[in-house]
């Protein structure tokens, strides 16, 4: 579990964090969402002892960072967004180093090794030197090092970043099978849509303030409260669509080219919208669709954030 | 102690350091500089003495002290580019992040760079040391001086690699850690040593009467030039000098040692302090 209180960090005159408020239950996966220089690398540096708050503090399984920091680290495995690798080390010398750093035996290491290079799938590049190893590859390795003194919370700091799309996928099928062995993972990507599907619960971060924290539903009602419906009828448009204009929460209402199907922007809430159903099939309009429109994650991310700028 | 000997640190830097192709090729140009350079006296002075063709015994102290003043200048001038990048180089290869958020101690990580470093160095002597047994082929020096001589080079191995390490810590470029390491190490192997001899010059110059007078400023440059300590290892008339001229009869040596000793764990401790951030401190 990671609790994140007030945590504020200042350069100078720059705020880089400004008083963020988080709370991430364990066992689940957070998708840290922002701009860059929103504070998402500020806040993980943090998180990993890498760097001193200006106030505010935090918590990692209970842990303060900034009074327990030798216990949070035992705690975390963390991913930065840059990082480099020793090129004249093989990929099992490195994990060995790293393994050995955090004190775990080498006859224990010599078990675990294979296990890790075979969750990143990287078995068969264990005897590679690490420089021959691509962009992907060393992500992987990176993450497997993450996971060598079998942390409970790790911090990844984009780690699908700069990774072409197979490399990506690959990436998240990792993270599937890391959530699923119970990990609390703290995440950051510009990827959205892979964040959607990969994380319980997103947080959107912006000139380092939290603007929007929840479920990809929960923000999207929790900051447009607008919603884009398509009805679609067998037949009888013009009534539909004159009894859809009459509703008080319906706005900008169009038909469609198909000549069957119109939309329009919806404001009420859920139970308004199913008694604005009801009432419509009790007027025996011959509707074979009605539909939500799914709002592109990408599409929410850059509203809030333009928003925020605005203020 | 089992700890520094299995430290991970400490043997990802043994193998990463002999894995280079380089080291090998340093060791060999070390040994090559000075096998020339005593191959070049020996036969320098075989030919300028009255019996040509031959090298007198004597001239082999000669050969020792030019020898071990000539080893410290390489060790002066190899042991800033070994340490000044230890963990800058870490930090600008970003691997240094990685390092520091896992268990091992700062204290760890910093003696186990140092060493590692050293232990190149350390090599390096201990691979010219078949070259001192032309010293001892022809007489004139006993094992003691030699031995005097190694721990010497020890010591002031770990005392200026230390300021490489608390630089390399202190400062974010490699490049500029390096550029400070050489001009602080310039400038206590050379500037010291004309500080001195500026000082016991200026004694001198203003001094009308018979008596020599007594100015103490000029120990203290003195005692921290290794140069200096060397050759009155040999020369002890060169100490007996400053001492007259200085009025302080404490040993040089020993105050060499003590102000490094302080240097050494000095510049150990600020650089273990801050290696890592405060976290107390925003």
């Amino acid at each position: 579990m990671i609790e994140i209180i007030d945590l504020t960090k200042r350069y100078g005159k720059f705020t880089a964090l400004d008083s963020l408020n988080l709370t991430i239950e364990k066992g689940s996966v957070f998708g840290f969402v922002g701009q860059n220089g929103a504070g998402k690398s500020t806040t993980f540096s943090i998180l990993a002892t890498l760097l001193a708050p200006t106030s505010g503090t935090a918590y990692v399984n209970g842990f303060n960072v900034q009074k327990e920091p030798k216990l949070v680290r035992k705690q975390i495995g963390y991913m930065p967004d840059f990082f480099g690798v020793y090129d004249q080390l093989k990929a099992d010398e490195y994990l060995h180093f790293y393994g050995a750093s955090y004190g775990i035996p080498f006859a224990e290491r010599e078990k675990l090794i294979p296990q890790l290079l075979d969750l990143v799938n990287l078995s068969h590049k264990r005897d590679s030197y690490v420089d021959l190893l691509s962009r992907g590859m060393k992500q992987r390795l990176c993450l497997a090092r993450c996971l060598i003194h079998d942390p409970e919370v790790l911090i990844l700091d984009e780690p699908a970043s700069g990774l072409d799309p197979r490399a990506r996928v690959e990436m998240r099928e990792i993270l599937k099978e890391l959530k699923s062995m119970g990990k609390t993972i703290l995440i950051s990507s510009h990827i959205l849509p892979e964040l959607a599907e990969m994380c319980d619960i997103i947080g959107i971060i912006d000139q380092g303030k939290l603007v929007a924290q929840g479920s990809v539903a929960d923000i999207q009602a929790q900051l447009r409260g607008e919603r884009l419906i398509i009805v679609k009828v067998q037949e009888g448009i013009e009534e539909a669509i004159s009894l859809f204009e009459d509703d008080h929460n319906v706005s900008k209402l169009s038909a469609m080219e198909d000549g069957l199907s119109f939309q329009f922007i919806y404001r009420g809430t859920a139970e308004e919208q199913t008694e604005m159903l009801k009432k419509a099939i009790l007027n025996n309009l011959a509707i074979t669709s009605f539909s939500e429109v799914e709002t592109d994650l990408e599409d929410v991310f850059m509203e809030i954030t333009k928003g925020v700028e605005l203020t | 102690m089992k700890n520094l000997v299995v430290n991970p640190v400490l043997n990802k830097e043994f193998k990463l350091r002999f894995r280079n192709f380089k080291s090998y090729l340093g060791v060999l140009f070390y040994l090559l500089a000075l096998g020339l350079i005593i191959v070049g006296f020996i036969f320098i002075e075989s030919l300028s003495n009255n019996m040509q063709g031959f090298f007198k015994p004597d001239q082999s102290r000669t050969m020792f002290m030019i020898l071990s003043v000539l080893q410290l200048a390489l060790i002066l001038f190899i042991t800033p580019g070994l340490t000044a990048g230890v963990i800058s180089s870490e930090r600008e290869r970003q691997t240094l992040n990685i390092m520091l958020t896992t268990t091992q101690s700062s204290a760890s990580i910093v003696l186990s760079k140092l060493i590692s470093s050293i232990s190149y160095l350390l090599l390096l002597i201990a691979a010219s040391l078949p070259l001192y047994s032309f010293v001892f082929l022809f007489g004139g020096v006993s094992p003691g001086q030699l031995l005097t001589t190694m721990g010497f080079y020890l010591f002031t191995i770990l005392a200026f690699g230390s300021l490489g390490v608390l630089f390399s810590t202190l400062i974010r470029k490699t490049i500029v850690s390096m550029v400070t390491t050489y001009g602080v190490t310039l400038f206590l192997a050379g500037g010291t040593a004309f500080l001195a001899l500026i000082f016991m010059q200026l004694n001198n110059a203003y001094n009308y009467s018979a008596v020599q007078p007594i100015n103490p400023l000029a120990y203290f440059p003195a005692m921290l030039n290794p140069v200096i300590i060397l050759i009155g290892t040999f020369e002890p008339e060169i100490i007996n000098e400053i001492a007259r001229s200085t009025g302080i009869e404490f040993p040089l040596w020993i105050s060499y040692l003590i102000s490094y000793t302080v240097i050494f764990i000095g510049a150990l401790l600020l650089s273990i302090r801050k290696l890592r951030p405060n976290m107390r401190k925003g």
